[in-house]
């Protein structure tokens, strides 16, 4: 339990993605079998205990301390979790166990603890483990440990500690369940892989890598398709032998939210393709529509009804007992035609393909999208099989140019690592109120687009024109007539209840220093909300 | 007489009228005694300073050698006389030199513990509890949740992460007096034997401890005179907190932020400071040591300083201690 507790200490402090990664495969490496699997369930979210209430949490450490203190506690920490942990009083020494409980049987009795004995089962756990432990132990039991690490990333320490590539990981991952015997065993060259026998896995995707300078002029368009990139996010539909799963592009599992879509999956075969708001034959919605839908456990009718999803199908990997993955692109194209043409056209329809002839025609088409739902075009070598991962030349993607907007920096946060002692994460925002009584509201965060030198005139701009400071913030003067404008990149503008300024930057950077242009000049907050929708 | 007759507070600090002096007078005055060489202990100006001899010389390391108009060095365990009042200095476990002064005078006694704590330290006499009448306790980490761990397990993660990332400089926030020179020991102890590169504030006085007898190891400046920024990878280097945040760290390689204090203890503190590797280690008391050492010196009533006063205030009523807080002003709640 200490090992895991320390894990998940190490990275909630951890802002570097390779740290992160070394104190994964670290941990991988020097503990044992069940319990680096069952850390890893903790972190992927794949660990099923019955859930605490924090109320419970409060009433467990009321009855065995003074109330008034725990208040000043709780007052001073902040978090429920980590007030408990700290002040949750230890085992008189006569009662101590002579050991502390793996992480294995701590998850063995919380599994195993009723509803009604499972607040006791909680805290006898906390009666004999240290305060780290508590504080993980208080993890588990109340849901969501927050610690920055994503399924993803932790698929991706995996695969580094096997030393092989993520898609295989994600491919399996849908097989296995904790605590990961069979996987742990293969990635240390003890076993074979273990076979795939589940069904509706997860097929590792195939990524395009973007057109850089001069990479066209080396390509004939006539070994190219072309079809639209639709602003959506990619999927994979799986159903096979009655098992249906709709996969995100790393291989999470989102069935859970899209039950009106997976009801419609009533084949036998694996779909790549995008997935939008709306209704194929009437309306493709936007991004910030699509959001409505995301990052949901359920979905209740209404949202179901008012946001309506549907694949844009572009690939198909499988049909029925058929893997296509090796076939040319074209050819698998003519299945995928065939097969979506059966399918619920409310549900499935077809990416079309969009014909150009030749590369000044597709950057016109580029620049100029038929539909604003569309953000560039993507490119596919006719005779390409489906391949895992971003190889180099077979799929491109060529977006239009992104959206800029000229705004004031507002506040500077000093960064981590190799950035430490600069000011490099930047919250900036635009003019807003009426004439003669302006304000900036902030509009979004960056922290990269900018040269290491620009970062030394940022840094030092920052630090001569502090005018507060809270920890590694420092608030920037900026007004009307002092300041620094930034020019900033964006992919696109969500409509957001969470922010002020009632704007949600996607993919946000800097993109050019205007030391040149005087802070009034900078943008309103107008000319962002004419670009939403 | 009543303890309060004897000592109370001043808008210059803790005052006795009887023996007409201060103990870590905020401001000038024209009699001084002095609990440890902090900064908001320690201020310059007196008249007069008794203190340890450690003391008066960190002072003078600190202030310069003309810090007050007479010193006179007090051993521990000696009884004084000033104006009638006897004065006994008692090792606090603190910092280097650091005391409890206890107070007597007319058949009371009061201990005015200054800064303490109870953890083992290899860089300072450790701290006895004086029986007293009136106890005068600091309450820097008066809240239940402070609990500090055994500072061997704290360095243990420093080695253990700079076994991880060999690659990358470890920065070590850590105050110039005290807790600098116990992290280098403690890193000593743990067997770490490799040059430990130190921030320029804190030469004279790890010079000064090593000639105290407190054995540091081979310490270097961390400049970059001594080479360049790839010698710093896997380095292990010690500074006051705030030179980590200046552009003097740019020299190191891909650092890792350390941060040796009590605060460590709370996560949002230590994310709010952007620090990766807060390590618990602190020169004060913490809950359970607080509430322990006012039940072993035995005082009826306990006098509250600097800190998160009301807790402990709480806890002595809760055990039937009268208790009041002192509210005595200038010194530093963010010490340590």
């Amino acid at each position: 339990m200490n090992r895991f507790a320390e894990l998940l200490d190490r990275l909630v402090m951890m802002p570097s993605r390779n740290g992160k990664l070394t104190l994964l495969t670290d941990y991988f490496r020097s503990v044992e079998d069940p319990d680096r699997g069952l850390g890893l369930a903790a972190i992927t979210g794949d660990l099923n205990i019955a859930a605490v209430k924090p109320a419970m949490l409060r009433t467990l450490v009321m009855e065995r301390m003074d109330p008034v203190l725990f208040g000043y506690s709780y007052d001073y920490v902040g978090d429920l979790a980590e007030t408990v942990s700290l002040v949750w009083p230890d085992a008189p020494a006569h009662l101590k166990p002579n050991r502390h409980l793996t992480l294995g049987e701590t998850v063995a009795a919380l599994q195993a603890a009723s509803r009604s004995d499972g607040p006791k089962v909680l805290a006898r756990l906390l009666d004999n483990a240290g305060i780290s432990a508590r504080y993980a132990i208080i993890k588990l039991v109340t849901g969501g440990l927050r610690i920055g690490v994503s399924a993803r990333l932790a698929k991706q320490a995996l695969a580094d500690f096997g030393k092989v590539d993520v898609s295989e990981i994600e491919e399996l991952w849908h097989g296995l369940s904790p605590p990961y015997a069979e996987l742990f065993a293969w990635l240390e060259g003890k076993a074979d892989k273990p076979v795939k026998s589940a069904k509706a896995l997860f097929r590792p995707v195939m990524l395009s890598n973007p057109v850089g300078d001069g990479d066209l002029e080396k390509l004939d368009p006539a070994d190219y398709a072309a079809e639209w990139k639709w602003d959506g996010i990619r999927v994979q539909a799986v159903s096979e032998g009655g098992v249906r799963r709709l996969y995100s592009r790393t291989g999470d599992d989102i069935s859970g939210a899209f039950p009106d879509l997976v009801d419609a999956m009533n084949f036998d075969g694996v779909l790549d393709g995008e997935l939008l708001v709306g209704d194929p034959l009437k309306a493709t919605g936007t991004f910030s529509e699509l959001q409505q839908r995301l990052n949901r456990k359920a979905v209740s009718a209404k949202i179901r009804e008012q946001y309506p999803v549907f694949v844009r199908c572009y690939d198909i990997l499988q049909e029925g007992a058929e893997d296509r993955r090796a076939l040319p692109f074209i050819e698998r194209r003519g299945h995928l035609e065939a097969f979506v043409a059966a399918l619920d056209p409310s549900r499935f329809d077809l990416s079309p393909l969009a014909p150009f002839a030749n590369w000044a025609a597709l950057e016109e088409m580029r620049r100029h999208p038929p539909h604003p739902v569309i953000e560039g075009v993507m490119l596919k070598r006719r005779d390409s099989p489906y391949l895992a991962g971003r190889p180099k030349g077979p799929w491109f993607k060529w977006k239009r140019d992104p959206h800029t907007v000229d705004a004031v920096l507002m506040y500077a946060q000093r960064g981590h690592g190799k950035r430490s002692s600069f000011y490099s994460d930047y919250t900036f925002g635009v003019w807003t109120g009426p004439e003669g009584a302006e304000e900036l509201v902030p509009v979004g965060k960056a922290y990269f687009g900018f040269t290491d030198e620009e970062l030394r005139q940022i840094d030092k701009f920052v630090r001569d024109n502090t005018i507060e400071r809270f920890g590694p913030v420092r608030s920037v003067r900026a007004d009307r007539s002092h300041g620094l404008v930034l020019e900033i990149a964006f992919e696109g503008l969500n409509r957001s209840t969470r922010h002020k300024s009632g704007v949600a930057m996607r993919f946000p950077r800097i993109s050019r220093l205007r030391w040149d242009k005087p802070t009034h000049e900078a943008d309103r907050i107008e000319t962002l909300q004419a670009l939403l929708d | 007489m009543r303890a309060r007759d004897l000592l109370c507070p001043k808008p210059g600090g803790l005052y006795c009228a009887p023996g007409d002096f201060f103990i870590d007078p905020v401001r000038p005055v024209e009699r001084a005694l002095i609990t440890h060489g902090h900064s908001d202990h320690a201020r310059p100006g007196h008249g007069s300073v008794l203190a340890t001899r450690e003391t008066l010389d960190i002072m003078a390391i600190r202030c310069g050698e003309d810090f007050a108009g007479s010193t006179q060095a007090a051993r521990f365990g000696e009884t004084i006389a000033v104006n009638g009042v006897s004065v006994t200095f008692h090792p606090a476990g603190h910092v280097l030199g650091s005391a409890q002064i206890a107070v007597e005078y007319g058949g009371i006694r009061i201990v005015a513990s200054g800064d303490y704590k109870r953890q083992p330290d290899a860089t300072c006499a450790a701290f006895v509890p004086i029986p007293c009448d009136v106890f005068i306790t600091e309450a820097t980490f008066g809240l239940p949740v402070f609990k500090h761990p055994p500072d061997t397990e704290e360095v243990a993660r420093i080695l253990t992460s700079a076994r991880q990332f060999p690659e990358r400089s470890h920065l070590i926030g850590a105050y110039a007096l005290g807790k600098a020179q116990r992290v280098i020991r403690l890193l000593r102890d743990a067997g770490y034997h490799e040059t430990i590169y130190i921030h320029g504030a804190l030469a004279k006085l790890c010079e000064y401890y090593e000639s105290r007898g407190v054995a540091l190891g081979d310490l270097q400046p961390a400049t970059v005179e001594a080479g360049t920024k790839a010698d710093f990878a896997g380095a292990i280097v010690v500074g006051t907190p705030s030179a980590f945040v200046d552009r003097w760290a740019r020299r190191f390689p891909d650092p890792i932020a350390c941060y040796a204090s009590g605060w460590m203890r709370i996560r949002q503190r230590a994310k709010q400071l952007g620090v990766e590797l807060p390590l618990i280690i602190s020169d004060h008391a913490d809950w359970d040591e607080l509430t322990d050492t006012i039940t072993e010196t035995g005082a009826r009533e306990v006098w509250v300083t600097h800190g998160r006063e009301e807790a402990l205030v709480r806890w002595c009523e809760l055990s039937g201690i009268s208790a009041r807080p002192l509210h005595l002003v200038g010194y530093e709640d963010e010490g340590d």
